[in-house]
């Protein structure tokens, strides 16, 4: 239950975030989530959208050097601890993270959480395991 | 106090000096006709011969030598003397890795070493000073040259080499150096040093010799107020020794050459043409006195104006400028000789774009290299981790090329200014 994410080279600038959203404002994709990994000259912007390959297609006509990467997208209990507990299961059981961050989500009891692991496969089953949901593409709205 | 440190030399006649530049220019084109295969193929090229050359009026007649040729040669197809002669090497970075070599007999080093002393000399030094030589030893000429200079004038003589400020201002401070040899910009670092330390009272330095960078009239001036000295200027290369080719007097205005080991001339860098006295041009020298790497007619890139004008320190050598700029695109980053090429070598090697941009500063009075690169599809990645690793090989594969440090910027595709097309590779904010 993979998603697709993009990644996005840009320069530690300012206007360059708004540069990027407003092109994808401009050709209507939806972001639904969206982290920033910076060091002082420059950054990668990851973004998961609801039209991946579009939005894909539009940026790299803008010039934008970019990437796309399978990540895990899971639902935890939106509540203290929720989050705690299953880090602290992917960590008993060696799984990596490599980054982190958390989808907009729309109001239920569950907060999203965008996960990119060293082993995925493990990362599954081990959210199978301790009830937390892996969330499919389609149920975000992503195509 | 002794003004010259060979006055029969430094104040000869210029009808003396001309004798000697014809003379020695005959017996060395003669010996560099019979040693050198590589010069004699030029010459013959040329449909030149020794017999052709039978003084200074005839040196336009010769080929040019240049860095080129240096690395075509390399290593040792320009020596004029059998390896056994030659004594010691100095070195500069090359393009491409290929380094220009140097070689020196005893006699060369010996000569080398009085220019140096002239030069010291010319400062005001004597037996009875100190100088403290913060130029690098080692491969560079800088540390070597200034060091048997100041044997040679009987100063006692502070190997320091480049670097380490505190122990700098130390020895400074606790064995009273009178005279201080290093870069400019090395010398107005250790000024600003001196000031924050609070240490201007306990110094006794009364000049310094600076060279191996491009510095103003007003950095000169800078630096004469921080250290309360007078600060000479001091010229010269790798491939014609090294420093002492050419070095000022107490009239700080140009360098005079020491005519009776160099033949300077200049040319017009596009046509090769020989220029008046008084023409900004390439300046080109011919080492008259050198055994072991006896270059005739070497570009060196450098445009500056040469003047025989009468000199109020009684000098009768030629005065050369300081260097305008360069007829290459050759750099000079803090006293290192930085060639675009270099840089782009590394670049392609590391399989980035050659799609760069250098931009050289100066900030606190040091220089400063950073190398922009753009990023690309295939050097992207998701992972930060990833792009700082590259970052840091190809920071560390520029130092091991260039041999110092320079910044490297990734910046986004595209983002390098482009004119016509061309990209403009580098931009000097150097106010000089």
């Amino acid at each position: 239950m993979n998603i697709h994410q993009i990644s996005v080279f840009l320069e530690n600038r300012t206007g360059q975030l708004a540069e990027i959203t407003g092109i994808l404002a401009e050709n209507h994709i939806d972001l639904r989530a969206i982290s920033i990994a910076e060091t002082a000259d420059y950054g990668i912007v990851r973004m998961i959208v609801d039209n991946t390959d579009a939005a894909t297609a539009i940026l790299l006509n803008a010039g934008y050097i970019l990437s796309t990467t399978w990540v895990q997208v899971i639902a935890v209990p939106n509540e203290p601890g929720g989050l705690a507990s299953v880090l602290k299961a992917l960590a008993e059981n060696s799984i990596a993270i490599e980054y982190m961050y958390s989808l907009f989500t729309h109001g239920d009891h569950k907060a999203y959480m965008v996960f990119r692991v060293s082993e995925e496969d493990k990362f599954v089953s081990l959210m199978a395991s301790l009830g937390v949901a892996v969330i499919p593409a389609g149920e975000l709205g992503i195509r | 106090m002794a003004k010259y440190y060979q006055p029969e030399i430094e104040t000869a006649s210029r009808e003396q000096i001309l004798q000697w530049q014809n003379e020695r220019l005959v017996a060395q084109v003669r010996r560099v006709w019979d040693n050198v295969p590589y010069y004699r193929e030029k010459m013959e090229e040329k449909g030149v011969t020794p017999a052709d050359i039978r003084g200074v009026a005839d040196l336009h007649k010769l080929p040019f030598l240049s860095k080129d040729d240096l690395r075509q040669a390399y290593p040792y197809g320009l020596l004029g003397t059998p390896l056994k002669d030659c004594v010691r090497i100095h070195s500069t970075s090359g393009t491409t890795g290929k380094r220009v070599v140097a070689f020196y007999t005893q006699h060369d080093v010996d000569l080398w070493e009085d220019c140096c002393a002239r030069a010291i000399v010319a400062a005001g030094g004597t037996q009875e000073d100190v100088c403290q030589v913060a130029y690098g030893y080692g491969l560079f000429t800088g540390g070597s040259g200034m060091h048997g200079g100041s044997h040679k004038v009987g100063c006692l003589t502070l190997p320091l080499s480049s670097g380490n400020t505190d122990r700098q201002l130390q020895f400074m401070v606790d064995l009273g150096s009178t005279i201080l040899c290093c870069t400019p910009s090395y010398a107005a670092y250790l000024g600003e040093s001196i000031h924050e330390q609070g240490l201007r009272d306990q110094i006794k330095l009364k000049a310094g010799i600076f060279g191996a960078e491009a510095w103003s009239e007003s950095m000169r001036r800078e630096i004469e107020h921080s250290l309360g000295i007078k600060a000479y200027d001091i010229y010269g290369l790798t491939e014609t020794s090294g420093p002492g080719v050419a070095y000022e007097c107490e009239a700080q205005t140009g360098m005079h050459i020491n005519e009776d080991h160099f033949i300077a001339e200049i040319i017009d860098p596009n046509t090769g043409e020989v220029l008046p006295e008084g023409s900004k041009g390439e300046l080109v020298f011919t080492a008259i006195t050198k055994e072991a790497f006896p270059l005739l007619r070497y570009r060196t890139r450098d445009i500056c104006v040469l003047t025989r004008e009468p000199c109020p320190c009684g000098r009768t050598h030629v005065k050369m400028s300081k260097p305008m700029g360069r007829s290459d695109d050759m750099l000079i980053v803090k006293g290192v000789n930085v060639f675009p090429s270099q840089i782009e070598a590394v670049l392609l090697d590391q399989g980035y774009p050659a799609n760069y941009q250098i931009i050289v500063d100066r900030v606190n009075h040091s220089d400063t290299l950073e190398v922009m690169v753009e990023m690309t599809p295939e050097t992207f990645s998701d992972s930060l981790g990833k792009i700082t690793e590259m970052e840091k090989n190809l920071v560390s594969s520029l130092k091991a090329m260039l041999g110092i440090y320079a910044k490297v910027r990734l910046v986004a595709p595209q983002s390098i200014a482009r004119s016509e097309g061309k990209a403009v590779r580098i931009i000097d904010k150097r106010k000089i």
